[in-house]
């Protein structure tokens, strides 16, 4: 029935004609409970397979129901959680659900755009595992038909002395360059943090934005009874088998062990494979496209069927293979990199297969739809898998885990936290810190300027490129603040969905929507899966308020080592569109003389501060709180403010607060500031992290216009002080030089990376 | 100015070069395939742009110089036909003998995309007549091998010859070890072959063409060349 044009298969057909093999005894494997758990699966989950297939399942079929029902491919732990979040508005053509989320921004044309998590591999093989994750994002975008066109990424790691960390972040940065340098797209922001909680676990968060034609979006639901099914892209091998069901386990002192499990990317063959879709897309040759990406062939295939209400089944012997004797296991459970499954219209076969020849890339036949509604998998002659497709995917357990919400944890006001050195040491401190210093020996290592949109590079509060030869543009953001969601996961999840937010509206770009990826430990735990609820809790609140819906996601669980997890990590990834990427608000002074407010409402709030952690030492104290209508009002007066273009420099606060921020806007520029005596304690003053608020300079003419106009529009503002000189003078403190600044925010990370600093 | 762009598997800055080329001459280039083996009728200009060419698994540019379409890349430079190779085009062009000496490893053994400054070392040439000599332009590097060597007679004609045309300095002009990004040896960013028609290139002229997006020190080059075939017609 089915068969395949590539010579890889044909001669390993040839060879096994040639050696005539006795048929395979595949006795029917003992399915013990060693084995069943050694799949990542419960004893209950077992009595469910048995209770649906109504006998023993093959070896196969285990696995298969093991790459089907982890955590990574199911969600079964999350799922009546996500079910909450907001993902509709009328910009969204496609939400959580699909290989990524799709937005409409005008003229025709859609932004593709998801973020996913590369944790589990990345720690084992920090190179690969941060390759592929970027492989894994930019396939799941190109698959809806999109050409990408940038990347960000949420990097977190341990502690800088923990002897793993140099070594995870060089190998992480060098696997995220290598993967997306050579596919050819701009990684153009992001963000990294360190703490010791992810001194056994580090994250990896890659995000895609891709565009497409609004009205050329392609999805995996199959169609039509008896059409081809296409295996395209790269052979398969034994790489990445159980790559899922190690993602979904904690790890332990054996971790190293699991090296094997970690694919190999290859950007190469990606670059081939996107020009090559989006050819045979153009082509109206497609009717479904999945890409390979976790639990391989077996996922693809079941989510094209399950999602088409049709039947499939596959011959495994027409299945390009990179090394020969692969069992029927192992071909459905490799997650060999830069795959795909597709549904051609049979009448295009030829064409589509004409196209795959020209970039080189495998291309067969490997099955096709029925109207069984079974998943059938053949292997030299033999049934290995027939199961009901449907059920595969939809009767996955879901589970309603036990979760406690942590007590709140007890404000801190200004008098619980003396100042222990001067401000502008504090300064000095905070802009060298490990949190807070300049990113440029990691962006460096990043294309940022290919493709010769990037409006705005690395360094800023998003990321502006433009769309095609503009005006529009897109903002791009990646945030999250955990220390808050350890202390409050509501609020911390509220303020990292607030902060993208922020960050959108900070360049002048109206948010539109954001993919989620939420990072956490082991949700078997209440604790964990306490903080899982309440941060998904406080981005529902927020998406709601901002009119900033969830389009896509992702859920990393059991990021834990010997019973320690992270810290929660909900990353939260924002697009959002300027009309005119030439009125874009960057946030280096502008000119001398100007005038610098504040806007947004300061209380001076210490609790979970970078201040109160790097200069106090203590981690202690409710994280601010997001006041989501303020939110919403302060930032829209400041976009209206940079559209009209009165706004000359705009800059969010947030980590560090308020005197980092403009240090930041002064060393961006060279251009210093004088600032005046703070209306409270100069520390909570400068330091405090007070959420919804934003710097910006306008003409010192117009300062006092725009302050009456943000009481107007009930928004708070006031003037700090003026733009000029060569340092940030502050009163009763010595001017601190912005070279100074500059030398102390540049230093650290290449000092460290060198080995030079502990 | 007919230009055409060479595109191999694994090239991924042929639509900035495309974009450039068209935006400063005002003619689309022709874009033509590795299996290709004759380059269009009329082509002015044969541009190898940027990229991981076969993914640059082996010596970067190695098998691009060995693809069909090199053959017509190399009788059109013969024949005295302008050729430019940015970034890996400059690796390929190396690799393909049409120029001398080879990319190897940047010092900091990372890959660098940032912003560099280079003097321009002569106006007299169909590359380089749109600066002056002397000038010091901005355009974004985005290599790993970019630390460009060769053995020192053959250093000793570059310079003789006048066939350096770029070189990594200071924003000021002046040489300064800590602005030569990535190394090589005496700052070389570009150089040319014997005859003067062939340049190699590691920087990305074809980022920095547009005000909109930052500056336009890129322009010369192309404008240059664009003049040139403009007087030649």
């Amino acid at each position: 029935m089915a068969r395949t044009t590539t010579k890889h298969s044909a001669r390993a057909r040839k060879a096994r004609t040639a050696h005539k093999p006795k048929p395979r005894q595949s006795k029917p494997a003992k399915i013990s409970p060693a084995l069943i758990a050694a799949h990542g699966l419960t004893a209950e989950e077992y009595q469910r397979i048995l209770a649906l297939i109504g006998r023993e399942p093959s070896i196969t079929e285990l696995g298969i129901f093991s790459a089907m029902w982890n955590e990574h491919c199911s969600y079964k732990s999350s799922k009546i959680h996500l079910r909450t979040l907001p993902t509709k508005a009328p910009w969204v053509i496609q939400g959580p659900g699909e290989n990524a989320g799709v937005i409409d921004i005008g003229d025709g044309l859609a932004v593709v755009f998801k973020m996913e998590s590369h944790n589990h591999p990345s720690y084992i093989e920090p190179y690969q595992g941060a390759a592929t994750g970027v492989g894994g994002i930019l396939r799941d975008v190109f698959t809806m038909g999109a050409r990408p066109i940038a990347c960000l990424n949420a990097l977190s790691f341990g502690a800088p002395i923990h002897p793993q960390t140099r070594h995870l972040l060089a190998g992480v940065v060098a696997g995220i360059g290598g993967y997306g340098n050579s596919f050819g797209v701009p990684t153009v922001g992001g963000c990294v943090r360190f703490h010791t909680r992810y001194d056994g676990n580090c994250l990896v968060n890659a995000m895609a934005v891709g565009l497409a034609r609004n009205n050329r979006i392609f999805y995996a639901a199959a169609s039509g009874v008896d059409m081809p099914i296409v295996y395209l892209g790269s052979k398969t091998g034994r790489d990445g088998i159980h790559g899922a069901t190690m993602a979904s386990a904690e790890f332990g002192e054996a971790t190293e062990e699991k090296r094997p499990t970690v694919q190999v990317g290859d950007p190469f063959a990606e670059k081939l494979l996107l020009e090559a879709c989006l050819e045979i897309m153009a082509k109206e040759c497609v009717i479904a496209i999945q890409d390979m990406g976790a639990a391989g062939l077996t996922c693809s295939a079941v989510e094209m069927g399950a999602k088409g209400g049709l039947g499939v089944t596959l011959d495994l012997d027409a299945v390009p293979c990179r090394e020969s004797g692969m069992s029927a296991y192992e071909m459905m459970l490799s997650e060999s990199q830069e795959r795909m499954l597709m549904v051609l219209k049979p009448e295009k076969e030829h064409e589509a297969e004409a196209i795959f020849r020209k970039w080189g890339l495998d291309f067969a036949v490997v099955g096709k739809t029925t109207p069984t509604k079974r998943f059938i998998v053949r292997h030299r002659g033999k049934v290995m898998v027939d199961l009901p497709i449907k059920e595969l995917g939809d009767e996955a357990p879901v589970y309603d885990r036990p979760h406690t919400e942590a007590p709140p944890k007890p404000v801190l006001t200004t008098a619980d936290v003396a100042p222990p050195v001067a401000t502008a040491d504090a300064l000095l401190r905070l802009i060298g810190a490990p949190d807070l210093c300049s990113r440029r020996w990691v962006w460096e290592q990043y294309d940022h300027v290919i493709l010769g949109n990037t409006v705005q590079r690395p360094g800023g509060d998003a990321a502006v490129v433009r769309v095609d030869d503009g005006p529009k543009a897109l903002a791009l953001t990646t945030d999250v603040t955990p220390r808050y969601c350890e202390a409050d996961p509501f609020e911390g999840g509220k303020q990292a969905v607030a902060e993208a937010w922020r960050n959108l509206t900070a360049v002048g770009a109206r948010p539109l929507a954001l993919t989620d990826n939420l990072n956490f430990g082991n949700p078997e735990r209440p604790e964990i899966m306490g903080q899982l609820v309440g941060a998904i809790h406080g981005i529902a609140d927020a998406c709601e308020a901002l009119e900033f819906p969830v389009v896509s996601g992702n859920v990393s669980l059991y990021n834990e080592t010997n019973g320690r997890a992270i810290l929660p990590t909900p990353t939260i990834g924002g697009v959002g569109l300027i009309d005119d990427f030439t009125k874009s608000a960057t946030l280096a002074f502008k000119r001398e003389s100007e005038a610098i407010l504040l806007i947004g409402d300061t209380a001076g709030w210490l609790g979970q501060s970078l201040y109160l952690r790097e200069i106090c030492e203590r981690e202690e104290g409710a994280p601010p709180p997001v006041d989501l209508a303020a939110e919403r009002k302060n930032g829209d007066f400041v976009r209206a403010l940079i559209a009209e273009g009165i706004a000359s420099a705009v800059h969010d606060v947030s980590d560090g607060g308020l005197l980092p921020a403009i240090a930041e806007m002064a060393m961006a520029s060279g251009i210093g500031a004088e600032l005046d005596h703070p209306p409270m304690a100069a520390h909570a003053f400068w330091f405090g992290e007070d959420q919804g608020r934003y710097v910006l300079t306008v003409e010192a003419g117009v300062a006092e216009t725009v302050i009456a106009r943000a009481r107007g529009a009930d928004v708070p503002a006031r003037q700090l002080g003026l733009t000029g000189g060569d340092a940030l003078t502050l009163e009763g403190e010595r001017p601190i030089l912005v070279a100074k600044l500059r030398e102390r925010f540049e230093g650290w990370l290449p000092a460290y990376m060198a080995g030079q600093t502990p | 100015m007919k230009s055409t762009v060479v595109v191999f598997p694994g090239i991924n800055r042929e639509r900035d070069m495309a974009r450039a080329l068209t935006l400063i001459s005002g003619q689309a280039p022709a874009m033509v395939w590795h299996a290709d083996t004759v380059l269009p009728a009329g082509t002015d200009l044969v541009v190898v742009p940027g990229g991981f060419s076969y993914g640059d698994y082996l010596r970067c540019g190695a098998i691009a110089a060995r693809a069909p379409i090199m053959d017509a890349v190399r009788s059109h430079a013969g024949r005295g036909g302008l050729v430019l190779g940015v970034c890996n085009g400059f690796q390929i062009l190396c690799e393909a003998g049409l120029l001398p000496g080879l990319l190897m490893r940047n010092t900091a053994l990372k890959f660098i995309c940032r912003d560099v400054y280079l003097r321009v070392e002569r106006s007299d040439t169909p590359f380089t007549r749109g600066y002056n000599a002397g000038q010091v332009i901005r355009v974004p590097v985005a290599h790993g091998e970019g630390n460009y060597i060769a053995d020192q007679g053959t250093i000793a004609r570059l310079e003789g010859e006048g066939r350096v045309l770029f070189r990594y300095t200071a924003p000021d002009g002046a040489l300064d070890p800590s602005w030569n990004v990535n190394g090589a040896i005496n700052a070389i960013a570009g150089v040319l072959n014997e005859n003067g028609n062939v340049l190699g290139l590691m920087p990305h002229p074809e980022n920095h063409v547009e005000a909109a997006l930052g500056t336009t020190d890129g322009r010369g080059l192309f404008a240059g060349l664009a003049d040139h075939f403009k007087q030649a017609a």
